[in-house]
C-alpha cells in the first residue's frame, strides 16, 4: 500500500507574518511550521505504515526551505520526501497549487492521497478536493477517523453535529482534520536519518500534464486586493464609573448591539 | 572555528523542547511537591526514543551523538530537574559502561532494552563511607560457584526503586599496587528481582525531589557469574569512566537549570512593576541579568565541548570536570540571583525560580563535588 501525504510549511503564528509588496506572503522571511491539519494527516498514514507496512511519502510545494518540513516528516517516520520547486510556480493560489501537485501526483504510484483539511495561511480548504478533481479520484473531506477495508477506506466525515461513515474505493483522496490524532514526535534517531535523506527535487519539467497557464501567480485567478498582518482596531471607548452603574451601562451597551 | 549547530542538533532541540513544554513543564511543580516519580513522562520519553540517544540503532538506541543527548538533559532540565536527571543517570550511568565494558551478550540482555526504554537503568557506587573516596567501598562480592554473593549496601541512587537494571560496584579482594593493599573493586550488572536485592529508606532531599533517590541493600543476594561488567578488578576504572560522561550529563542539567531560571527571570522582570516602572528598566537588574547570561552562555560553550570531546577523543576527563564545575556552579549563582530578582515571589513556591534554585544545589555534589572537579582539574594540569 501507498501513500502520498500533502503537506504545506506554514507560518509560524509565534514568529509575525510578513508579506511581499504583491501582497503574497514572505514565506521566505518567516518562521514556519508543518500545517497542523497535515501533521494530522501524515500522522494518520504513519498508523497505516504502522498497522499494514504502508510506504508513506509526503510531497509539498514552496521555496527550497521547504525541504525542512520533509526532514521533519522523515523524522516522524516517513519514508520519502519530494519537493516541487520552481520560480515559475511561485505566488500560486489554491488552483494553481493544486494543479501543481497533481502534476507531481501523476509521477507517483498511490492507493491514498492524505492532505490537511485546510492550511492556517490560507483557510480555504480547496486544494485536497481540487487535486482529486484533477486526477479523477474520490474524495472525502473533513476525516475525524480513517480505517482501512480491504481496497477500500472507511472514513467518519465530521458534520456539524453528526458524523457521516464514507466507503471509498481506493486510490483516493482524503483530507485530514487536525482532530483526527495526536501526531507523533520525531525521535532523535529519525532526524539524523532525516538530515542523511535524500529528498527528490522536481521543477516545472517534472510535472505532467499540466498547462503553463495554471501554473504560479500568472496562473492564479485569485486576486489579491489587500493583505494586512493585524486587524486595526479604533481606540474603544473609555468610562470611569462605579461597579453598580458600570454592571447597567455594558448591560445597555449589550442590548444596544443586540448581543443581549 | 565554526560555532553554527548542524541541522540535526537544530531539529533535535527544537524536538526536545516542545516535548518539555508540552508534557514535562506542566507537571514540573506537581513533581516537586509530591515527590512522585514521573512515570508517565518516563513512559512517553521511552517512547520517543529518549532513553537511547546515544546507543547506536545496533544495540536499540538512537545512534546519535553525545551532544544531542546534552540537548535533551539540558532542554528537559530548563523545565523541571527531576526529569532532567532521570535521563542522565539512566544514559550516562547505566547505559554507557555496559555500551563500553559490556559482553555481546550482555549488551543484548540489558543494553537493548535499556535503549530502547523497555527498562530504566541506575547506577550505584556510592556507599555510607564511601563518596568521593571510592576505596572506602564496604560492599563486598565474593564468588561462589557460578555465582558472585553480593553483601551490602549503596546510598543515594538515582532512579533507585524505579530502575529495573543496575551497574554496582562491590570489593571483589585485595591486591597489592606499588607496595600499598588496596581493595580490588568489581563491576556488577544487577536486575531488580533478584533474591536478597532490596530497597531502603527513600532519601527526603532538598530538590529535584520527584527523582526516585534510594538506598540499595545486597543481602546474600546471588548474582549469576556472567553479569560480571568488565573484567575482575576492572572496577574502579569503570566507575572513573563512566563518571567522566555522568558528570557531562549532570553539567547539562546545571546548564538547563541555569538557562530556565534565567528565562523566567528575564520575563518576570519585563512584568513586575516597582516605583512607576518595570524593574528590567532599573539599571541593577539589567547588570544582573547581563552577568546570568554571560555565565549561562560560557557554561553552554563548555557542556558542548565536553559532548563533542566525548564524541572525538578516546579521554575527555578533564572537559568533563571542567564543564561540570563551571555549569552546576553556575546554575546555583543564576538561579539564586533569580530567586533575588524575583524578590519576595522568587522565595514562594508559586514561582519556578524556587524550585530550580533547589535543584541547582545537588549539581555541585553529585558524581563528584565541585572540589573533586577542581582535584581532576588540577591534576592534569599540574602532571
Amino acid at each position: 500500500m501507498k501513500v502520498v501525504v500533502c503537506i504545506k510549511q506554514v507560518p509560524d503564528t509565534k514568529g509575525g507574518v510578513k508579506f511581499n509588496p504583491d501582497g503574497t506572503l514572505d514565506r521566505a522571511a518567516m518562521m514556519t511550521i508543518m500545517n497542523p491539519d497535515d501533521k494530522a494527516g501524515l500522522e494518520a498514514a504513519l498508523r497505516l505504515k504502522d498497522q499494514y507496512g504502508a510506504e508513506v511519502t509526503v510531497l509539498t510545494m514552496g521555496l527550497p526551505k521547504a525541504e525542512d518540513v520533509l526532514r521533519e516528516a522523515i523524522a516522524m517516520g516517513a519514508d520519502k520526501g519530494v519537493l516541487v520547486t520552481d520560480r515559475v510556480l511561485g505566488g500560486a493560489d489554491t488552483w494553481a497549487t493544486s494543479q501543481t501537485l497533481a502534476g507531481a501526483l501523476r509521477n507517483m504510484d498511490y492507493d491514498l492521497i492524505i492532505t490537511g483539511r485546510q492550511a492556517i495561511d490560507g483557510d480555504t480548504a480547496q486544494v485536497g478536493p481540487q487535486i482529486s478533481e484533477h486526477l479523477n479520484i474520490p474524495v472525502i473531506s473533513y476525516a475525524q477517523n480513517l480505517k482501512i477495508d480491504g481496497d477500500s477506506v472507511i472514513v467518519e466525515r465530521q458534520y456539524d453535529d453528526r458524523y457521516h461513515v464514507l466507503k471509498a474505493k481506493m486510490p483516493c483522496l482524503i483530507t485530514a482534520l487536525a482532530e483526527l490524532n495526536e501526531p507523533r514526535y520525531m525521535t532523535p534517531g529519525g532526524i539524523f536519518d532525516a538530515c542523511k535523506a535524500e529528498i527528490t527535487v522536481w521543477g516545472r519539467a517534472d510535472l505532467k500534464d499540466v498547462e503553463d497557464s495554471n501554473l504560479g501567480l500568472k496562473g492564479s485567478p485569485t486576486q489579491i486586493a489587500k493583505a494586512s498582518d493585524k486587524v486595526r482596531k479604533g481606540a474603544g471607548e473609555k468610562v470611569v464609573l462605579d461597579p453598580s452603574e458600570a454592571v447597567d451601562y455594558i448591560v445597555d451597551k449589550l442590548k444596544v448591539r443586540h448581543v443581549i | 572555528m565554526d560555532f553554527t549547530l548542524r541541522k540535526e542538533h537544530e531539529m533535535a532541540r527544537a524536538l526536545f523542547k516542545e516535548f518539555a513544554e508540552k508534557e514535562v513543564k506542566p507537571l514540573a511543580q506537581e513533581v516537586d511537591e509530591t515527590e512522585e516519580f514521573p512515570r508517565e513522562t518516563a513512559r512517553k520519553m521511552a517512547k520517543n526514543g529518549f532513553l537511547g540517544i546515544p546507543v547506536p540503532k545496533e544495540y536499540g538506541g538512537q545512534g546519535c551523538d553525545p551532544l544531542t543527548y546534552v540537548m535533551c538533559v539540558e532542554e528537559l532540565s530548563k523545565v523541571c530537574g527531576t526529569t532532567g536527571v532521570i535521563v542522565s543517570a539512566h544514559t550516562s550511568l547505566c547505559c554507557d559502561p555496559i555500551m563500553t565494558f559490556g559482553t555481546e551478550e550482555q549488551k543484548a540482555k540489558y543494553l537493548v532494552p535499556l535503549a530502547k526504554g523497555e527498562k530504566l537503568g541506575a547506577f550505584g557506587l556510592t556507599e555510607p563511607g564511601a563518596g568521593t573516596d571510592a576505596q572506602g567501598q564496604q560492599t563486598k562480592a565474593v564468588l561462589d560457584g557460578d555465582e558472585y554473593v553480593v553483601n551490602g549496601s549503596k546510598i543515594f541512587i538515582t532512579n533507585g526503586k524505579e530502575a529495573d537494571i543496575y551497574v554496582i560496584f562491590a570489593v571483589t579482594g585485595m591486591i597489592e599496587k606499588k607496595g600499598r593493599k588496596i581493595k580490588e573493586i568489581s563491576a556488577f550488572i544487577v536486575e531488580k528481582g533478584t533474591p536478597g536485592f532490596g530497597f531502603g529508606t527513600k532519601e527526603k532531599k532538598m530538590g529535584i525531589r520527584g527523582s526516585s533517590t534510594y538506598e540499595l541493600i545486597f543481602t546474600d543476594c546471588r548474582i549469576p557469574k556472567e553479569n560480571l561488567l568488565g573484567k575482575i578488578g576492572q572496577g574502579f576504572k569503570i566507575a572513573m569512566h563512566t563518571l567522566d560522561g555522568g558528570r557531562i550529563g549532570i553539567a547539562a542539567q546545571a546548564l538547563g537549570i541555569a538557562e530556565g531560571a534565567l528565562e523566567r527571570t528575564i520575563a518576570y522582570t519585563k512584568e513586575r512593576k516597582q516605583f512607576g516602572k518595570s524593574i528590567a528598566a532599573q539599571q541593577n537588574t539589567q547588570f544582573q541579568l547581563a552577568d546570568m547570561a554571560t555565565k549561562v552562555q560560557a557554561a553552554q560553550l563548555l557542556v558542548y565541548k565536553a559532548a563533542m570531546a566525548k564524541a572525538t577523543q578516546k579521554e575527555y576527563g578533564f572537559e568533563a570536570a571542567q564543564a561540570k564545575l563551571y555549569a552546576a556552579e553556575v546554575a546555583m549563582e543564576v538561579t539564586t540571583k533569580a530567586v533575588q530578582l524575583h524578590g519576595g515571589y522568587g522565595y514562594t513556591r508559586e514561582y519556578d525560580v524556587e524550585r530550580m534554585m533547589r535543584d541547582a544545589k545537588i549539581t555541585e555534589i553529585y558524581e563528584g563535588t565541585s572540589e573533586v572537579q577542581r582535584m581532576v582539574i588540577s591534576a592534569a594540569l599540574l602532571k
